[in-house]
Order: structure tokens, then C-alpha cells, then sequence
């Protein structure tokens, strides 16, 4: 009885099993091979509808708790804001103040992503221009930008040059370092198939660098595109109006010193919708249409 | 100089080649820096190859033969020597000269199967429009994968991958094509498999390719003629001759096995050196 536990000479021998060889089912005879996914499956798998679901959360939050305290100097209900944004909206004059706002941004935008190329291009021709740029950035980086608004002031006098001024410094420099870094990380394989190819100069630089450091140019472009929207805000609240026109924050000032709440809070409501369309309507879309696209990144 | 004859090739060790070699590698000595060290990757290694050449330069790691393709190529001056190509001193990349490195991200990500082909005979001039794009169909459908021309290489397999690479460096027709170890990332199944579509792609259209491998049945299946370097730095140590079955010699020893012992002898003879220091 004992042998069969017991004898372990006998049971580090594997048993001798037959060999088989069978026909395989050509692929085409599988018919269709699916598991099907739940309704709720395939809804939780719409990623604008778990955004909206989270939106939907913060607002009742808001309002809740904006009715509970009940005090519309310090929250006005989601409501009032809307009415506020609505009215505003409505009247135009948050539209041409939002209007004003970003039509300043691009062109500080668009001039600091012009400098940016510039240095990046330097940088990339010669260890002197890349000394250059390392120095600066280091240099310029870490200072905000809306501590160089005071000089500005005095420099180009109250206007729109002293604002692009200094979005220009905001853009700058975080463009020119994520795409100095991105190029400088371009694989030696990809740089090596571009020069057997007999690519040189700017085809190079168009046909080769550019796209391989697509990424991290994308990120410089998004972090630049940030910081110039946070440092225009700013830059309206400490300095306020131009000529009578001003932008969203110097709406957001104005209806603050005239204690109209609900109307500082729909500014702040414009600013934050702004950001959000930007990131998702242009952004992604370029993203998708690129880094995503060729698989490098997930 | 012709130690090789001595190796059990006295039968056809007799009349050299009468035709010019097309390409010529003459006491070639390449050097590169690191932080520390002045690096010397080969000493003075000299070769010919000829039209339709399979031409193999087999080593150890560390025998210098990835920078001497790296210096044909074009990448990287001798330090003493020459090379060159049809009578031409090679000096800088050229389209003349194609790589296909081991490296998967060789394929541009950003362009498909087609595109990546395209911009090959493109980028340098080399062919456009309808030709372009029949000439990259072609050699696509070539390497067999004609279905996947307007996939993106990250959704492509390793072999996939190198199958393109080896399509776009075939696209442009060079002068002469230059494998650096293009399958050694691959898997065992997927080499095997390669290595035979690589001789069948040559029996059609008898390119003339210079491949560096160090695996000894990859090279006496591939190649023709096989450039035996030995290592730190990389001197020439035999140049044999294979047929793609691993023939049996004069001495009866396999062709593999013989350059086994090549290789093996080396390490020994370094052993056999050490200890008096």
C-alpha cells in the first residue's frame, strides 16, 4: 500500500504519454470570435462621458455647497455664475474682453515660439549657440514673468507691447528648452538613416529632427502655450486696461472692486473654459493626429 | 599575406580575380575616443569586394567589425588606410551606400511602410513620383508585405520591421548594401526565416551586400566569401570561402567548425599570454 507514496526513484520518472499530431482550423472557418461588451462596459469606455459624469459631480458640489452657505460675496451659487457668464455672454462684453485677451496671446505666443526657433536653430549649429542657450534658459527660466511687468511698464509704456513683452519671456524659454532637449535626444539610428540618405542642413533638421523630437516639442508647445495664458491673466490684474479696452482678468478686477461676485467668478469660468477648449479641441487633436498616430506615445 | 591558402584552400587557392572589386578596404586602422581611452577598433584590415558579393566580416564582439562598417558607411574617417568605392575615395554617408542596422527604430515613426520607402529614393533624389512610388510598391511586395504598406511601424512585428528596412535599403538599389547584424534582435524562428527570404531576394535581383554578424552558421549560410577578424583590435585572420552548406574541407573538418577553432585559438593563445605580466 505504502509503495506508491513511497518510492521516490519511481516518481521523479515523468510518465510516458503518447504523441499526437492534429489539423489545425484554418483561420478563415473561425467564424466570428468576439466577447461582447456590456451596455455598461461600453458606456464607462466613452472618455467624454466619464469627464462630463465628473463635471456633473463638481457642479452639484458647487452649488450645494455655495446654497448651504448661502453668502454670495464669498461663493455665489453655480446658478448665479451662469446667469453671470450668460449675461456677460449675452451682452458681449465678456466675449470682446476673452476676445482682446487671446488676441494678445497669440501674438506673444506667436513671437516667442518664433524666438524659440531661432536659439533652438543656433543651438543646434554650433556648441557656441548651444552654450548660449543653456546659459539663458538657466538663467531666465526659474524668473517669472510677470516680475519682469514693472520693467516692461517703464520700457514700452502702458500698451500692448509691454504685455507681449513679457508673454514673449513666458514662452521662451520653455519652448526652446523642451525642443533643445527633444532634438538632442533624436535616436543616433534615425540620425544616421537621415545623413545615408544624403540628408543635410534643413532637410535634415524639417525631415528628420523635427519629427523625431516631436514629443518633446509638443510638450514645450503645451507648457509655453500655460504659462503665457497664466501670465496674461496676471500681467491684466496687476496692470489693468489699455486704452478702455482690457481683457478677461481686467474684467475679473473691475467686477471685484464693484463687489459683483458671481460676474468675477464667470471670468474666472471663461479662463478656465478657454484653457479647456484649447487642450482638448487643439492639442489633442494635434496629438492624435501625430506622436499618438506614429506610436511614440501612448 | 596568403596564409589563407595554408588553411586546406590549396585546390582553389590558385588565379586571383581578374575583374576590378568594387569595393576596397586597404590597411584600414580606426580609432574612436572615449572619456578615458583612445579606443583602436581595427588595425590595418584590407579587403576586396566584388559585384554580387555576399560578403561576411565574422568576429567576436569588440573585433572592430561594426565600426569598420560603420567607416565604409561613410560615418567615421581611418585613422590610416583608404576605402573606396568604384575607384572613389569614400568620404561622407552617401546614398550609394545603404545601411540596415539591427536597430527596430531605424524605420522612421512617423512615416508608413510606404512613406518610409518613399522617403528613401526621395530624400535623395533618387527616384519621383509614379516611379518612386512603383518602385517602392515593388520592392515592398518584394519582402512580402504588400498588405501592410499604409500600416505604421509600431504596429509591425520585429522581422516585419526589419523586412522594410531591408526593402528601403533594396528600393534605392545601391552600390552596395550594408547589414550591420540586421537580425540579430530577432528572434531564433524569425531569423532562420529571414536569413533564407535575405538569399532569396539575392538570387533575384544579385545585389552585392557586406553583412557583419557574429554568429558562425549565420555567416556560412550567408555568405560567399567570409572576412574572419580577430579581436581587440580587429586584425584579418582568414578570408574563406562557403557555399551556404557548411562543407566539408581537406582537412575534414566542417567550414564551421574550422572557424570555430579560429576563433577558439585566439582566446587560448591570449591565456597562454597573460600570466608573464
Amino acid at each position: 500500500m505504502t509503495e506508491t507514496i513511497t518510492s521516490p526513484s519511481v516518481s521523479r520518472v515523468p510518465p510516458q504519454r503518447t504523441e499526437y499530431v492534429r489539423d489545425t482550423v484554418a483561420s478563415r472557418n473561425f467564424g466570428v470570435v468576439e466577447k461582447p461588451l456590456t451596455a455598461w462596459e461600453r458606456l464607462y469606455n466613452k472618455g467624454w462621458l466619464r469627464k462630463s459624469f465628473i463635471i456633473l459631480v463638481i457642479s452639484i458640489a458647487w452649488e450645494t455647497y455655495a446654497r448651504f452657505l448661502d453668502n454670495a460675496l464669498l461663493v455665489p451659487t453655480l446658478t448665479d455664475t451662469l446667469t453671470a457668464l450668460w449675461g456677460g455672454l449675452y451682452g458681449g462684453e465678456i466675449l470682446n474682453k476673452a476676445l482682446n485677451s487671446v488676441r494678445l496671446l497669440f501674438q506673444g505666443y506667436a513671437a516667442g515660439l518664433f524666438l524659440a526657433m531661432v536659439f533652438t536653430a543656433l543651438a543646434m549649429m554650433s556648441q557656441l549657440g548651444n552654450d548660449l542657450l543653456e546659459t539663458l534658459t538657466a538663467m531666465f527660466n526659474p524668473l517669472p514673468a510677470i516680475a519682469l511687468l514693472p520693467l516692461s511698464l517703464i520700457w514700452f509704456g502702458l500698451g500692448d507691447k509691454s504685455i507681449i513683452f513679457v508673454l514673449v519671456h513666458s514662452v521662451l524659454w520653455a519652448v526652446a528648452l523642451n525642443t533643445h532637449s527633444g532634438f538632442k535626444s533624436v535616436s543616433n539610428t534615425l540620425r544616421m538613416v537621415g545623413r545615408n540618405y544624403g540628408l543635410g542642413g534643413l532637410g535634415y533638421v524639417l525631415r528628420i529632427l523635427i519629427p523625431a523630437a516631436f514629443p518633446s516639442i509638443l510638450t514645450g508647445l503645451k507648457i509655453g502655450w500655460a504659462f503665457a495664458w497664466r501670465t496674461l491673466i496676471a500681467a491684466e490684474l496687476v496692470f489693468g486696461a489699455t486704452s478702455g479696452k482690457g481683457g478677461l482678468g481686467w474684467y475679473i478686477y473691475e467686477n471685484k472692486n464693484l463687489l459683483d461676485i458671481p460676474a468675477v467668478f464667470a471670468g474666472l469660468l471663461t479662463v478656465i473654459l478657454i484653457g479647456l477648449a484649447v487642450e482638448n479641441l487643439v492639442f489633442r487633436n494635434i496629438e492624435a493626429a501625430t506622436v499618438r498616430k506614429w506610436g511614440m506615445q501612448n | 599575406m596568403q596564409k589563407q591558402v595554408s588553411q586546406g584552400e590549396t585546390a582553389v587557392g590558385g588565379p586571383q580575380p581578374t575583374v576590378t572589386p568594387l569595393l576596397q578596404v586597404r590597411d584600414v586602422t580606426l580609432q574612436y575616443k572615449t572619456k578615458q581611452h583612445l579606443v583602436t577598433a581595427t588595425y590595418k584590415v584590407s579587403f576586396d569586394v566584388f559585384q554580387s558579393d555576399r560578403f561576411v566580416l565574422l568576429g567576436p564582439s569588440g573585433c572592430g567589425k561594426s565600426t569598420l562598417l560603420k567607416s565604409i558607411g561613410g560615418y567615421m574617417a581611418p585613422t590610416e588606410g583608404t576605402i573606396s568605392l568604384k575607384g572613389k575615395v569614400v568620404k561622407k554617408p552617401g546614398p550609394d551606400r545603404v545601411f540596415v542596422f539591427q536597430e527596430f527604430d531605424q524605420l522612421l515613426p512617423w512615416k508608413t511602410v510606404k512613406q518610409n520607402v518613399l522617403f528613401a529614393l526621395q530624400a535623395s533624389g533618387k527616384a519621383r513620383g509614379k516611379e518612386a512610388a512603383d518602385r517602392a510598391l515593388n520592392y515592398i511586395d518584394k519582402v512580402n508585405l504588400t498588405k501592410f504598406a499604409d500600416s505604421y511601424p509600431h504596429t509591425l512585428s520585429g522581422g516585419m520591421k526589419q523586412r522594410v528596412a531591408i526593402a528601403r535599403a533594396m528600393a534605392m538599389e545601391p552600390d552596395v548594401l550594408l547589414m550591420d547584424e540586421p537580425f540579430a534582435a530577432l528572434d531564433a524562428l524569425t531569423r532562420r526565416k529571414m536569413q533564407d527570404e535575405l538569399l532569396q531576394l539575392w538570387s533575384d535581383t544579385r545585389f552585392t551586400v557586406l553583412f557583419v554578424t557574429h554568429s558562425i552558421p549565420e555567416a556560412t549560410l550567408i555568405g560567399n566569401r567570409i572576412l574572419l577578424l580577430s579581436p581587440h583590435p580587429g586584425q584579418v585572420k582568414a578570408e574563406l570561402n562557403s557555399d551556404g552548406s557548411d562543407p566539408v574541407g581537406a582537412d575534414g573538418k566542417k567550414l564551421s567548425d574550422r572557424i570555430h577553432d579560429m576563433l577558439f585559438a585566439e582566446a587560448v593563445e591570449q591565456a597562454d599570454a597573460a600570466p608573464p605580466r
